[in-house]
């Protein structure tokens, strides 16, 4: 009878975890990166032959080898951080907001489009200040839209977002084309170059202070928004079940309407710290994909800004670490993206380990 | 009269890109799983053709062009079925969820595309750009009928891909809709524990859909590599526009493979007509690409208002499904 059941068993089940200690979690996690950093590091040696180490060493170089280098990968992890905390509100109550490029993107064009028009006009607080506003409600618009349609009329919004990502690009190659400079270059060149009106002032001696300064107000701003208000509760509510949050009396067009203003707004304000804290143009690629990497950053983190931090410092990276390997080793930038989704896909399974657990044949009736 | 037939051509050559991409995303998302990968998987049968006839040709002083195009084809469909594996695995078997990891293989297919298509030449040794000629005209070879006239140049004057793509658009459809393995894909989306229940094998239809649905997704990235941009290499992201196009397109043509067909070439025809339009200026131009994108917004909006339930895509799209959950 025990041999039946024991033929019939599968090979290896899988059952739930309910409760994995926190230290554990985050041991299988770390595990996962450092096994994705050697798979990198077998692809690269199959690439190019070089040592992995010493390419891991060039990469640590090139994000953190001198103050400047340091500077700009914090910038840049700055700016994803934006991003994901835009995302977090949404995706936590499960509306799929894979706009946040084009919310991006026209908050980046209200904003150029403030310093090419108002800059030398205005003093310089109140500029930024009209810049800020701008990009916080185009952005607050973009993410409205496709609020509205699924409020109304259950529109898929991960598609009507995705599609809005298009409208944006192309607003921005018009922009683009209209504002270009010089003539002919089919490129808007460095806004303000003389003037530097629009322009981030420096904060603590440092270029990017303010732009780390903002991302930093925003977490913990989302921080408390999501974990400490009733706004966050309906969120959480409406994002384990819609039709829970509906029986509880929330009304849901409200909270949709209400949390996509806020996720495209800080969108949107993204764009301008882009634009005026850090690349000082405006072109299609202002957004360059953040807007979906950041998808993952928030999605990896469970939305907690803490742990966004964590996942931003380490695509940043990547990111400036590959573009060092990319011009010692005479490769191309592309790299970055490679190794950067093996990691992602490692992360990614790694969450399966966490919240599930494989039992083998044969384990239990030993224990038993 | 001829501006009319160059932008039929390109309005055609333009669609067929797409119309893989599409009726790859149907089969997959006919089995309930909503790949977001299009553009990851179109980078990945993109740049698996071009590297196959890439070494091929460079290891042949002279190439057969029949071994290039089988070559190419084959390594194109084997890759973006591979990416379709990925996918499967970890949002079947570690059911990871099905946007979060798409989007992941669009970042991973680009990053794998664009880096060897940018530095392929280099790391084989050679100056340049990449460039598989012999291959890219066998694609592109047309048959004795397109010197008939303006008829000849509508309809008979594309690679062979293009016509196989019109035949696949129809077997898919006779496939879902005539079959009794198609009723069984389709219950597997529409329901997973339904057709679990009578005994369908729901976790190998997901599997295989999503597979097979990637190895067409990806012929059309060898498409564009080989026909559209003529058997080169360009950093320049438009494969990610037109899957994502590609995307936008399944749900313009509501899972439905034949208005997917039509509906490939009506794309193509918005996507182009800034360009035979007179009198526009190069920004106007910019606003006039738009056009695709804002139709399927529209269409995307009506058929939500309508709530048409054949017009819907399969009721459990975008669900993991397990068993022990129910």
């Amino acid at each position: 009878m025990a041999k039946t059941t024991a033929t019939k068993s599968p090979l290896i089940r899988i059952a739930k975890r309910e409760d994995i200690s926190r230290p554990k979690a985050w041991l299988i996690r770390i595990a996962a990166i450092l096994i994705a950093l050697l798979v990198d590091g077998l692809i690269i040696f199959a690439i190019v032959h070089l040592n992995p180490v010493a390419v891991y060493q060039a990469m640590f170089s090139g994000a953190f080898g001198t103050a400047r280098r340091g500077w700009i990968t914090l910038r840049d992890a700055g700016i994803l951080l934006c991003i994901g905390i835009g995302l977090a509100p949404a995706f936590k109550m499960k509306f799929w907001n894979l706009g946040a490029e084009g919310q991006i993107l026209v908050g980046g064009i209200a904003t150029a489009g403030c310093m090419i028009y108002l800059g030398g006009r205005l003093p310089a607080p109140l500029l930024l200040l009209v810049m800020a506003v701008a990009s916080i409600a185009a952005g607050a618009v973009w993410g409205l839209i496709p609020a509205a349609a699924k409020a109304r009329w259950d529109t898929n919004e991960s598609l009507f977002t995705l599609m809005l990502n298009y409208v944006a690009i192309q607003l921005t190659s018009y922009a683009v084309a209209r504002w270009e400079n010089p003539f002919g270059s089919n490129t808007v060149g460095v806004i303000n170059q003389n003037t530097q009106a629009g322009w981030f002032p420096k904060l603590f001696g440092q270029t990017y202070g303010l732009n780390l300064l903002l991302a930093l107000i925003l977490m913990l701003a989302m921080f408390v928004y999501l974990n400490y208000t009733k706004h966050g509760y309906e969120i959480a509510v409406a994002g384990e079940s819609h039709n829970t949050a509906r029986y509880a009396g929330i009304n849901m067009t409200k909270v949709y309407l209400r949390t996509m203003v806020i996720s495209g707004a800080i969108c949107g304000f993204t764009g301008f710290i882009a634009v005026a804290g850090s690349s000082h143009t405006i072109s299609t690629s202002t957004a360059g994909g953040r807007g979906f990497t950041a998808i993952i950053v928030a999605w990896l983190s469970k939305f907690n800004p803490f742990v966004m931090v964590l996942i931003s410092m380490l695509l940043a990276f990547l990111g400036s670490g590959a573009t060092e390997i990319a011009s010692r080793y005479n490769l191309n930038d592309y790299a970055a993206q490679m190794i950067e989704g093996v990691i992602l896909f490692f992360i990614l399974g790694s969450e399966f380990f966490i919240n599930y657990r494989l039992i083998f044949r044969g384990k239990e009736e030993r224990a038993a | 009269m001829s501006n009319f037939i160059s932008l039929w051509q390109a309005a055609i050559t333009f669609g067929t890109v797409i119309l893989f991409g599409a009726l790859g995303e149907i089969l997959t998302e006919k089995s309930g799983n909503l790949n977001l990968c299009t553009p990851g998987i179109m980078y990945l049968g993109g740049i698996a053709a071009l590297a196959g006839a890439f070494f091929y040709e460079n290891g042949n002083p002279s190439p057969n062009p029949v071994v290039g195009v089988l070559v190419a084809l084959l390594c194109c469909v084997i890759a973006s079925a591979l990416g379709g594996l990925l996918f499967s695995f970890l949002t079947i078997t570690l059911r990871a969820n099905q946007n979060v990891t798409g989007l992941t293989l669009t970042i991973l297919g680009s990053g794998v595309a664009n880096f060897f298509g940018g530095s392929m030449n280099k790391l084989a040794g050679g100056v340049g750009q990449i460039s598989v000629a012999t291959t890219s005209a066998a694609f592109r070879a047309t048959t004795g009928l397109s010197g008939l006239g303006t008829v000849g140049k509508l309809l008979f004057s594309y690679g062979f891909l293009t016509y196989a793509a019109i035949v696949l658009a129809v077997v898919l459809s006779l496939f879902l809709n005539r079959t009794r393995k198609g009723l069984n894909l389709r219950a597997v989306g529409e329901s997973p524990a339904t057709a679990d229940a009578t005994g369908i094998n729901v976790t190998l239809y997901k599997y295989l859909a999503t597979c097979v649905g990637a190895a067409v997704t990806g012929l059309g990235g060898a498409f564009y590599v080989m026909n559209y941009i003529k058997g080169t290499w360009a950093n320049d992201g438009t494969i990610e526009g037109l899957g994502w196009l590609a995307l936008a397109l399944v749900i313009f043509a509501s899972w439905k493979t034949l208005n997917a067909l039509w509906g490939s070439y009506l794309f193509g025809i918005l996507y182009w007509l800034y360009f035979y339009i007179g009198g526009l200026t190069r920004y106007s131009q910019e606003l006039f690409k738009m056009l695709p994108y804002v139709v399927t917004i529209l269409v995307l909006v009506i058929t939500s208002m309508r709530k048409k339930k054949e017009n819907l895509g399969p009721a459990a799209l975008g669900l993991s499904y397990f068993r022990e959950e129910r």
